[in-house]
C-alpha cells in the first residue's frame, strides 16, 4: 500500500467520516481512496470548488459533530491559510494533510520537498499554535494519522500531517491492526446542560468541552475575538485572555507533545536531526559514518511542531555538532539553532527539492562536523 | 479581507426591558447582545424581523435551525440570532454551511450575508452550491456597497453611483443577482425590498419550507454611506424610493430584473421549481449502484 492510501486508511480507522477536498498532485490519491471507501462505511466525501471551500466545509462539518480532514499540497495549502486561523480561534478539531511538493508556486507538482514546514507553523495571520506530524513510511502514514486525529480532539487545534511526494507514493507493507487494538480519542463532549454550558469556558487544561449544532445549545461561534460565551468582545483584556489560552493549551503541554525517535544517541558526538523522508536518507549516511568510527546519533522528529526544543537543548550540552538535512533551503534548522543557542555547532544540509538527498551529501556534512 | 471598523458602531440605543418585553421578535434574538451595531435607517434589522416572522410561521424546531454568516454588516446577523449560529470568514459562509448541512442533514441551514460577501469574494461558492442544489436557504441583504469597511464599490453597486473607491462614479456594470441564482440552478428565487415587509416575511417562510437551494435578495438602504454619498437622503427617503419604484412581477424572467441607479426595481417571486438536492442525488445514485449494501446517508454519527 502506498503512503497516500495508508493515510486514508488511518483517517478511517481514527473515525474520520467527513472529507472535503480539491484535487492536487501529489495528494489526490488520499481523497480518491476516501471517495471509493466511504459510501459503504457511512460518511461523506465532497469535492469542493476549491481549497478555500474545502478548508471551511470541514470546519462546518466538525461543528455538526464529525471528525474531519482535508488533503492538499503546497498551492492548495496556501489557499487554506485563512481557515487555519479560523480553526485555531474557533478551536475546531480538524486534520490538514499536506503531501509536500517542490515550490514556491506551482513549482514541482510531482516531485518531493519538505518546504512547507514554516508555512504550517506561521502561515495564517496572528498568533496561534498548531501540531504537525511527520511520517516517514506508509506504515507511519497509517499509525500517525490516528495519532493526528486523537491530538486534534485532545487539544482542539488544527493538526497538520506533513507527508511529502516520496512518502505519499512509496509502496511498502502496511500492517493494519484489529480495530479493537486501535486507540481512538472521541470528542470531548460536554455533560453540562444548555444554559450552564459556555463554549469557551475551560478548566485548568485550557481545552473547552464541545457541543454540536442541533443539540439545543444555541451556540455562537465567531472568528472575532470572543469571550467564554463565544460572543464577540473586541477589547484588550478579552484578547489577552483568549490568546493566553489558545497558545497556552499547546505551550504548556510542549513536553507531553514531544515525539522523537533516537538512535545511537547515548555515545553520540554528532547528532543528525531529521524528519519525514529525510530520516530515511539519513540512515545510510549515519551507518557509513559509524563504520568509519565516528560517534554519530540520529534524532528524528515525529512531531515537528511544537518543536522539541528541550531535547535539542539537552543534547547541545554534550554533543560536538548537529547536522540538519531537510528538503528545503533551511527551515527547521532555524529552530535547531534557536534551541542550541550557540552552545554547539549546527550544520545545515539544505536541498532545493525535486528529489531526496544523496546519503553522500549528508555524510560529507557529518565528516565536516567531525573535523 | 474585511476590516471590522466601527462605522456601524456609531449609534448605541438604550433598549429598556419594557420595550424588550413588547417586541415579539425578542425571543428569537440573543437579548444580551442587543443593542446591535447597525446604523439608524439601515435595512438589515428589518430583514431580520422578516426572517424571524418567517421562522415563527415555519413551524421548524429552532433547535434544528442553524444560521451561518460571512463578514460585514449583514455578517453580524448570525451573532444576534438565538439559534446555533456561526460567524465565519469573509465570503465563505456557503461552504461552511455546506459542511454543516452534509454532516447533519437534519439541520435546516440558513446562510445570511451581504452582497459583497456572497457575490464578490464568495461568488464562486454561490455558483457551485446552487449548481449542486445544496439544501440551503441563502438570504442576501443587498445594500449596493461594503458598509463595514466604509462604503466601497461592490459587484452590486449600480453604474453611476458614487462610492469611496469609485469617487468619480462607478463605471463598472453590476450583477443581476436573481439572474445568477436562476442560471446556476436555484429552486427558489425572490427579491423584495425592506419596504415590502409582509412579502419578504412570506418569502422567508416559503424559503424555509422549500427543499434545495433557495435564494432571497433583500434590498436594504445604507444611509450612512451609500445614500449619503449619493445624496439620496436618509433611510426613509430610500424606503420611499423602494415604494415608488418597485414593480411586482411574479414569475418575471430573471434576465429582465437587473437593477440600475435609482431606477425601477422588479420585485417578486421569480423562480419556484423542483430539482433533486445534492444529497438526495447521492443517496439515490449510491442505492442504485451498491444496492442493499448501501445504507442511506443521513449523517448518523458512528459514535456520539
Amino acid at each position: 500500500m502506498d503512503g497516500d492510501h495508508a493515510a486514508c486508511e488511518g483517517a478511517l480507522a481514527a473515525g474520520c467520516r467527513f472529507v472535503a477536498g480539491y484535487p492536487i498532485t501529489p495528494s489526490t490519491e488520499v481523497v480518491e481512496r476516501f471517495a471509493q471507501r466511504i459510501p459503504l462505511i457511512g460518511g461523506m466525501f465532497i469535492q469542493m470548488e476549491d481549497e478555500i471551500a474545502s478548508s471551511i466545509a470541514i470546519l462546518g462539518a466538525a461543528w455538526a459533530g464529525k471528525k474531519v480532514m482535508t488533503v492538499t499540497s503546497g498551492p492548495g495549502l496556501s489557499l487554506m491559510m485563512e481557515h487555519i486561523g479560523y480553526a485555531a480561534i474557533t478551536e475546531t478539531p480538524c486534520v490538514f494533510v499536506d503531501v509536500q511538493r517542490g515550490g514556491p508556486s506551482t513549482g514541482l507538482p510531482t516531485l518531493p520537498a519538505q518546504a512547507d514546514m514554516m508555512q504550517v507553523r506561521w502561515g495564517s495571520h496572528g498568533d496561534y499554535e498548531i501540531i504537525a506530524l511527520s511520517p516517514n513510511s506508509p506504515q507511519e502514514c497509517f499509525d500517525l494519522m490516528i495519532k493526528a486525529f486523537n491530538l486534534a480532539e485532545e487539544y482542539r487545534v488544527p493538526v497538520f500531517f506533513m507527508m511529502d511526494e516520496v512518502v505519499g507514493h512509496m509502496t511498502e507493507r502496511v500492517v493494519i491492526p484489529e480495530a479493537s487494538a486501535i486507540e481512538v480519542m472521541e470528542r470531548r463532549w460536554t455533560s453540562k446542560p444548555p444554559g450552564e454550558y459556555k463554549p469557551y469556558a475551560a478548566d485548568d487544561d485550557m481545552v473547552p468541552e464541545m457541543v454540536k449544532a442541533g443539540d439545543g445549545y444555541r451556540i455562537h461561534i465567531t472568528g472575532l475575538t470572543h469571550d467564554e460565551r463565544g460572543y464577540p468582545a473586541m477589547n484588550p483584556p478579552t484578547q489577552k485572555r483568549m490568546m493566553e489560552r489558545l497558545l497556552g493549551k499547546i505551550r504548556n503541554n510542549r513536553e507531553k507533545l514531544i515525539d522523537v525517535r533516537g538512535e545511537h544517541l547515548e555515545d553520540a558526538e554528532i547528532v543528525v536531526v531529521s524528519f519525514g523522508i529525510t530520516s530515511r536518507v539519513s540512515g545510510p549516511a549515519i551507518e557509513e559514518a559509524r563504520k568509519q568510527g565516528l560517534k554519530v546519533g540520529h534524532l528524528r522528529m515525529v512531531i515537528a511542531w511544537p518543536f522539541p526544543a528541550s531535547v535539542i537543548q539537552q543534547l547541545a550540552l554534550r554533543v560536538k555538532a548537529f547536522v540538519v538535512p531537510e528538503l528545503n533551503m533551511g527551515q527547521m534548522v532555524l529552530e535547531v539553532e534557536r534551541a542550541v543557542a550557540g552552545k554547539t555547532r549546527v550544520i545545515s544540509v539544505p536541498h532545493p527539492g525535486g528529489t531526496v538527498h544523496e546519503p553522500q551529501e549528508i555524510l560529507t556534512k557529518i565528516l565536516e562536523a567531525a573535523r | 479581507m474585511s476590516n471590522e471598523s466601527c462605522v456601524a458602531d456609531a449609534c448605541n440605543i438604550e433598549l429598556t426591558p419594557d420595550l424588550a418585553m413588547e417586541n415579539p421578535v425578542m425571543p428569537f434574538l440573543r437579548k444580551e447582545r442587543i443593542p446591535h451595531i447597525w446604523c439608524p435607517g439601515c435595512g438589515i434589522g428589518t430583514t431580520v424581523n422578516c426572517f424571524v416572522r418567517g421562522l415563527e410561521e415555519s413551524g421548524l424546531d429552532l433547535n434544528n435551525v442553524a444560521i451561518v454568516s460571512g463578514i460585514g454588516c449583514t455578517g453580524r446577523v448570525a451573532g444576534y440570532m438565538n439559534l446555533d449560529s456561526f460567524h465565519t470568514t469573509h465570503g465563505r459562509p456557503i461552504p461552511f454551511a455546506t459542511g454543516l448541512k452534509l454532516a447533519n442533514p437534519k439541520l435546516k441551514v440558513v446562510v445570511y450575508s451581504g452582497d459583497g460577501d456572497l457575490f464578490a469574494i464568495g461568488g464562486n461558492h454561490f455558483f457551485h452550491a446552487a449548481r449542486r442544489n445544496m439544501d440551503l436557504m441563502v438570504v442576501c441583504v443587498n445594500n449596493h456597497t461594503y458598509g463595514m469597511t466604509g462604503g466601497q464599490v461592490a459587484p452590486t453597486t449600480p453604474r453611476g453611483a458614487t462610492v469611496s473607491t469609485m469617487p468619480f462614479g462607478n463605471f463598472e456594470d453590476s450583477f443581476n443577482l436573481p439572474f445568477i441564482a436562476d442560471a446556476c440552478g436555484a429552486v427558489y428565487v425572490a427579491r423584495w425590498t425592506v419596504y415590502h415587509v409582509k412579502q419578504l416575511a412570506r418569502a422567508m417562510k416559503e424559503g424555509l419550507a422549500k427543499k434545495g437551494f433557495v435564494f432571497i435578495e433583500a434590498m436594504a438602504p445604507c444611509p450612512t454611506l451609500y445614500s449619503r454619498r449619493n445624496k439620496l437622503g436618509d433611510g426613509v427617503e430610500q424606503l420611499k424610493y423602494f415604494k415608488e419604484k418597485s414593480v411586482v412581477k411574479h414569475g418575471a424572467s430573471t434576465k429582465d430584473v437587473g437593477l440600475t441607479f435609482q431606477g425601477e426595481i422588479v420585485v417578486g417571486k421569480f423562480v419556484d421549481r423542483e430539482r433533486q438536492t445534492w444529497l438526495d442525488s447521492m443517496n439515490e445514485h449510491f442505492t442504485g449502484y451498491f444496492g442493499d449494501k448501501y445504507q442511506r446517508y443521513g449523517g448518523n454519527h458512528v459514535k456520539d
